[in-house]
């Protein structure tokens, strides 16, 4: 950041940013009255993002387009991923302060502004599409093809029929364009030294200020938004600027060929906090919405499972101490800690609460669930018993439909826009007749579609699934007791089931191959894969992750009893 | 399970074929149709290195759809078509045949003939050479469409010539229609393959303005020439030429013989039968005998009468003549284990009795030979003949009674 004054109190410069966006300063703690500028990220041709003395930007003759730096386009891309934020009932101080400070921070950490540029490195502006004849001079300038297998990026562009096949060869005289300014030297930055900014970046960038305002969306609900099309990442290039002309190499870096991973973006987004020594994040109290509490009621209610559940993974949350704020709170750069992943932890603490109180053997569920049948059908009066069959058959039901709706979406999905990209200017035409080509293919094949209305986009909402007690044909559980299930015991409601079925013995270490537990359906009775794959489809991520996450909760709830016994076994009693 | 929640664009427009695939599959148009609508952006991303690329799939599906759904116009797959043309060059010279094959079996033969006119004169650099085979097909098409319009002319001519009418036009143009087809037709059957329709055609050209020569070489060598493919029909063609020109029965059984090695249930083969019977050598009527026998091998042969008549007339006159009886030993001898219940089982003696008369009468005969006139089948139907009163079945008993000792020493 570009505040440098001594702090009035401890005479240090360590400034951070206080929730208001004060600047406080973290050797005493002090607050000081100054706070950010609105800062306008409008794109303008003076812009002021570059202190480096490059003079005023260079309108390029021929195209009618202008010098832009790749950081410029990232930081359009995060002001209209902000806007549509906003627009989904985010609060305006996201945008307007908490993001663009964090954005700025990472330019000036990353040394691409804000900051005196270090000596020795210098922007070998690389002559854009259209001229290359001073190109043959240089000897260590990369090839393109090594430029491209440089990057991470998902897809394979390589073989995209824009770019140059990869059969031809690529003779030196072929400029190594990019309508971007600095987009091959980019793209050879080492990637550790400096965190280099991606697409999936800018998702993580967008979860971080969401987390610093503890807003109440999660990273499977942001990921979600934007797979659906409300948050912009696909394509977003195409809002840029006219004169911001893209091309070659830019393409490796604002295309995107595939859907945001949670893991990725969840990883990403640690590695910036830690990047940009960030402080203690605000913390996550009981009334904050990613508090497990708050998240196990919602989860509770999408999944159409009995309020009296809601409980029970308030004891589990109370008894292994993850509701405190100390756990849930991100510290950045503190390795020794495990991350916490609200939404994943949420739907863990339900799963093992269905089984402490169901069990899930595929056999002691159904058992309840006959008794729950037999009181019901003799008991009219009093509320419903909760029967675990009923409420199987409307979800698997829901769920299937649901499922089949996603899977078609995904065989439906549009990558390519209206705005055409292409590698350089001679493929230019042949791009362009291929998308008209399309385009025509589209409207021929549309009209034999028959009367298959267009997909209206969805209107975002957080809850994918919705129960109403108001309907009759009794689909909806929230209101069932759990009775049938419960019996006392010294005055405390415990489960009648005496048993438990560890997921896992022991859990295996991160570090050697990625993850606690490895989930394989057939290892698991069907209800417990079931029960995965429902709160794998609200979120939209792997079994495997929800049961890497009821490993962790079950051994640190069954905890004592694995430490004492030296032989293990799978099946405990409580 | 196939649920994974990430996506690329690769695996998207994969999942997306698949449910083209399943729609094409089930006949669900619309809903192929629908989804090739989201398919066609993989055009953009084209991996020219697949075996099966985007261009290809959409090419196909694409035809699929526009053939079968109800909604679709002989112009809008003109229109498809044409595109699909430009999509890709290295297969411009496929779709254009394909098209062509598409028009004609849709009766628009002139607009097929334009379209193979069109493509005949294509030129792409090396592509031409490379894609030679399509255009020696292409041409042999265009050949055998001036080969009907020749045919038309010819018809047209000769009807005016019964009315007394001279049209010097139309046979100037089928003139030119024959030079045309000649050149193309010679050309594709040089090269080994099956060309059935295109030999005919050629022939019918040769025979016609009395190159018989010609004629006669062009089907040796289809028939013969080892570089061809095996094809009985070449036999047959050539068979029928010696026969409608009057050839000696040697070559005309030559030909026949192999037709008989290679499709032993040949309809031709009674023909054959009938020609070797009448031979002097006893080699061939012996063979005749063997083409029967082959020939009622086969189901397809069961109630053909003509057959049985013909393997009736020879094993009669072999019995009566007391000679060769040895011939028949030989052929029966594979026979005798499967014939019986295969052709005359007790079943099969009800049903022939209530169908066909004459079929049961040759068959009875046949049978009363080889299994003797105790048999199942020759006790029926003579029963049932004699019971009728028709007469030739008493006489047929009579004559098994004669010669009833002959099954005996068939079937030592």
């Amino acid at each position: 950041r570009d505040f440098n004054e001594r702090c009035a109190q401890c005479s240090e410069v360590n400034w951070g940013l206080t929730d208001g966006g004060r600047f406080y300063c973290r050797s005493c703690h002090s607050v000081t009255e100054r706070t950010r500028e609105v800062v306008n990220t409008d794109f303008v041709s003076n812009t002021r993002i570059h202190t480096i003395s490059k003079g005023l930007r260079k309108q390029k003759e021929t195209d009618g387009g202008c010098e832009w730096y790749v950081c410029e386009g990232f930081q359009l891309v995060l002001k209209k991923q902000a806007e549509a934020l906003e627009a989904l009932g985010v609060c305006p101080q996201m945008k307007d302060e908490i993001l663009c400070n964090f954005w700025r921070c990472y330019l000036q950490k990353s040394k691409q502004a804000y900051c005196n540029r270090p000596a020795g490195e210098t922007i070998k502006a690389l002559s854009v599409c259209q001229s290359s004849t001073d190109m043959d001079s240089e000897p260590d300038r990369p090839s393109v093809l090594h430029l491209l297998s440089l990057s991470e990026s998902e897809g394979d562009l390589q073989t995209d029929c824009s770019f140059v096949s990869s059969t031809s060869k690529v003779s030196e005289s072929t400029s190594v364009c990019s309508g971007s300014v600095d987009g091959s030297l980019y793209l050879m930055k080492n990637r550790k030294e400096t965190l280099r900014m991606t697409m999936p970046m800018t998702l993580s960038f967008c979860y971080m200020a969401l987390l610093w305002l503890r807003e109440p969306m999660t990273l499977s609900d942001l990921l979600r938004f934007v797979v659906e099309g409300h948050i912009p990442y696909l394509n977003v290039f195409q809002h840029f600027p006219e004169k911001m002309k893209l091309c070659g190499l830019d393409l490796k870096i604002f295309c995107v060929e595939s859907w945001p991973v949670y893991e990725e973006v969840h990883n990403k987004m640690l590695e910036l906090a830690a990047f940009l020594d960030l402080p203690r994040f605000p913390d996550i109290t009981d009334s904050c919405f990613l508090h497990p509490d708050m998240l196990c009621m919602k989860y509770l209610m999408e999944a159409n499972l009995p309020d009296e559940l809601h409980n029970w993974t308030c004891r589990v949350v109370k008894k292994i101490c993850i509701g405190e704020a100390d756990f849930l709170t991100l510290v950045p750069g503190n390795k020794s800690t495990r991350k916490v992943k609200y939404d994943v932890l949420a739907v863990a603490v339900i799963v093992v609460v269905l089984k402490l109180l169901f069990l899930l053997d595929d056999h002691y569920e159904w058992l309840l669930s006959d008794f729950a049948e037999e009181r019901n059908k003799n008991n009219k009066e009093g509320g419903l018993y909760f029967e675990f069959q009923k409420w199987y058959k409307v979800i698997k039901c829901s769920l299937d439909v649901e499922q089949k709706k996603l899977d078609e979406k995904r065989a439906k999905y549009l990558w390519r826009c209206e705005k055409p990209l292409f590698y350089s200017a001679k493929k230019k035409s042949k791009v362009l007749k291929r998308r008209q080509m399309v385009v025509n293919l589209q409207n021929q094949f549309g009209k034999l579609s028959g009367s298959v209305q267009p997909a209206e986009k969805a209107n975002p909402s957080s809850f994918q699934l919705s129960w109403s007690e108001e309907n009759t044909d009794g689909s909806c559980f929230h209101g069932h007791s759990l009775k049938g299930i419960l019996q006392e015991k010294c005055g405390l409601l415990t489960a009648m089931n005496p048993d438990y079925w560890l997921c896992t013995v022991k859990l295996c270490t991160e570090k050697s191959c990625g993850h606690l537990a490895h989930y394989r359906e057939v290892d698991f009775p069907q209800s417990y894969h079931f029960v995965l794959r429902l709160f794998s489809f609200l979120l939209r991520i792997e079994p495997s992750y929800i049961h890497d996450e009821v490993c962790v909760i079950e051994h640190k709830l069954f905890n004592k009893k694995l430490c004492k016994k030296p032989k293990y076994n799978t099946s405990l009693r409580k | 399970s196939s649920h994974e929640h990430k996506l690329n664009f690769k695996k998207s427009k994969e999942v997306c074929l698949s449910y083209i695939q399943d729609a094409v599959l089930q006949k669900q148009w619309k809903r192929a149709a629908e989804f090739l609508t989201f398919y066609t952006e993989s055009l953009e991303k084209d991996f020219s290195t697949e075996y099966m690329g985007p261009s290809e799939m959409i090419w196909r599906i694409g035809t699929e759809i526009l053939c079968h759904h109800s909604h679709s116009s002989m112009k809008e797959f003109n229109s498809f078509i044409e595109q699909m043309k430009t999509l890709g060059i290295k297969r411009y010279l496929k779709v254009c045949l394909e098209h062509a094959f598409h028009l004609l079996c849709n009766g628009l033969i002139d607009e097929a003939y334009q379209n193979l006119s069109l493509a005949e004169s294509w030129r792409f650099g090396e592509q031409t050479a490379i894609q030679d085979k399509e255009m020696k097909l292409i041409q042999a098409y265009r050949g055998l469409l001036d080969y009907y319009r020749w045919s038309k002319q010819k018809n047209i001519l000769l009807e005016h010539g019964q009315d007394g009418f001279e049209d010097l036009s139309i046979e100037q143009e089928m003139h030119n229609c024959f030079r045309k087809a000649a050149v193309n037709l010679k050309e594709i059957i040089k090269i080994p393959g099956v060309w059935d329709l295109f030999v005919k055609c050629y022939v019918d050209l040769l025979e016609f303005y009395g190159d018989h020569n010609e004629a006669r070489q062009v089907l040796n060598e289809y028939a013969y020439d080892s570089k061809f493919p095996a094809n009985p029909n070449a036999h047959v063609y050539l068979y029928q030429f010696m026969k409608r020109h009057g050839e000696s029965k040697k070559s005309l059984i030559s030909a026949l013989k192999i037709l008989h090695d290679i499709v032993p249930s040949h309809e031709l083969m009674i023909d054959f039968n009938i020609m070797l019977q009448k031979s002097k050598k006893r080699k061939k009527r012996q063979l005749g005998l063997e083409v029967i026998f082959a020939a009622l091998d086969y189901a397809g042969w069961k109630e053909n009468v003509k057959a049985w008549s013909c393997l009736a007339r020879q094993v009669k006159q072999i019995v009566i003549s007391e000679k060769h009886l040895d011939w028949i030993k030989q052929e029966w001898n594979s026979r005798k284990d499967w014939w019986p219940a295969f052709h005359f089982s007790r079943y099969l003696a009800k049903r022939n009795w209530q169908e066909n008369e004459s079929l049961s009468y040759e068959k009875a005969l046949v049978a009363g030979i080889l299994l003797g006139k105790d048999c199942k089948y020759f006790k029926y139907i003579s029963h049932q003949g004699c019971k009728a009163q028709v007469k030739r079945f008493r006489i047929l008993k009579k004559f098994m009674n004669k010669h009833d000792p002959v099954y005996l020493r068939l079937s030592s």
